[in-house]
């Protein structure tokens, strides 16, 4: 199965949504990146049992921190998913672009690429 | 442990208004442990202030550290050589970390960067509650192992008042009647009777209506 789904999207691979960090959502947000959302398993499948409702606490934390910054709060957001749905992924994925398109590029200056 | 909470994110950017270079100051003692105050927090809070100032386009250093606690001289003097670097250090320690870097380091602008609430301890992941007020003369083991002092609304020790009601406080449905729970435990121990003591008037002195306390342990002290 071939999918399109926006190329500057990068995606960062982990064992389990749970293993996301507020720290690691927020550096993102430090070098200037425009949006993060975390794909997670669906809601009750989790291997981990919870991690994928910590990951979705965790972003909620974040969306609080980004509108003290000023920053508009769906710039973060979490997705449910199996990992049998390529469809979904690819649907999700363009979803994101194109809301973070009508955002706009972050007002957070993009950090030098290394 | 002592217990804390961040401050708004908005009172801190106020405190670092105009000072250039930040050192965000955490602490690997209570705050640790009730992640507030810790090298994770120190992260999240440093990371947050740089997204604001980026974004702000102002200029200027938000850099970390953590000491193993900030309420010990030995440990506030690893900073001698730094502090003088910094416009501000944003503590977020107990109240008392603040306090002592001030003293040690009168000429650096220091802020507290979190509330000290309450002795307490974790009733669960992520929920701690008030369980002591350091009244200084502790006397649990007579209710129960329950803390009438930190417990009780109103600090009564011969309770309950009249206005527990279903095992809740007058003050609130969510609060314990700690008078409730502790009458309840101490008849299930079939102590009950123990609680015909009327007890004096608490002598206060040994907690903060003496003044601010000093302990001094002649044998440890050099
Ligand atoms: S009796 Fe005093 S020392 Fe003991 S737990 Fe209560 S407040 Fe703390
Ligand atoms: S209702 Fe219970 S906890 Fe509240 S003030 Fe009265 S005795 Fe104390």
């Amino acid at each position: 199965m071939r999918l399109q789904y926006p190329t500057n999207i990068k995606v960062i691979q982990l064992p389990c949504s749970g293993r996301v960090d507020i720290l690691h959502l927020l550096r993102a947000f430090e070098d200037g990146l425009d949006g993060v959302y975390v794909a997670g398993c669906m809601e009750g499948d989790c291997h981990f049992l919870t991690g994928n409702l910590k990951a979705r606490r965790k972003v909620e934390y974040v969306k609080k921190v980004l509108e003290s910054l000023g920053l508009e709060p769906e710039r973060i957001e979490m997705y449910n998913m199996s990992s049998a749905e390529g469809p979904r992924f690819a649907q999700v994925a363009n979803e994101f672009y194109q809301r973070i398109q009508e955002l706009g590029p972050s007002p957070v200056p993009k950090a030098q690429a290394a | 442990m002592i217990i804390g909470d961040t401050k708004p994110l908005e009172e801190i950017l106020e405190m670092i208004e105009g000072r250039e270079r930040v050192l965000v100051l955490g602490c690997r003692g209570c705050v640790t442990v009730c992640n507030v105050g810790g090298e994770k927090e120190v992260g999240i809070l440093a990371t947050t202030l740089r997204i604001a100032r980026k974004k702000a386009g102002r200029p200027g250093a938000v850099e970390e550290r953590t000491l193993e606690r900030q309420c010990d001289p030995e440990y506030i003097e690893e900073l001698a050589d730094v502090a003088g670097d910094y416009d501000a250090i944003v503590s977020i320690a107990c109240g008392v970390g603040p306090q002592f870097l001030s003293e040690r380091y009168p000429d650096v602008r220091v802020f507290p960067g979190i509330n000290t609430t309450f002795i307490g301890g974790a009733l669960e992941h992520g929920v701690w509650a008030e369980r002591c007020q350091s009244c200084g003369n502790c006397l649990v083991h007579h209710f129960g192992g329950l803390c009438p002092i930190a417990r009780c609304s109103k600090s009564l020790m011969n309770g309950p008042c009249g206005g527990s009601a279903s095992g809740k406080c007058e003050i609130s449905p969510d609060v314990d009647c700690v008078w409730h729970l502790i009458v309840e435990k101490m008849a299930k121990m079939g102590r009950a009777e123990e609680l015909e003591k009327v007890w004096p008037t608490k002598n206060w002195l040994t907690s903060r209506d003496g003044g601010p306390r000093v302990r001094i342990r002649e044998d440890l002290k050099q």
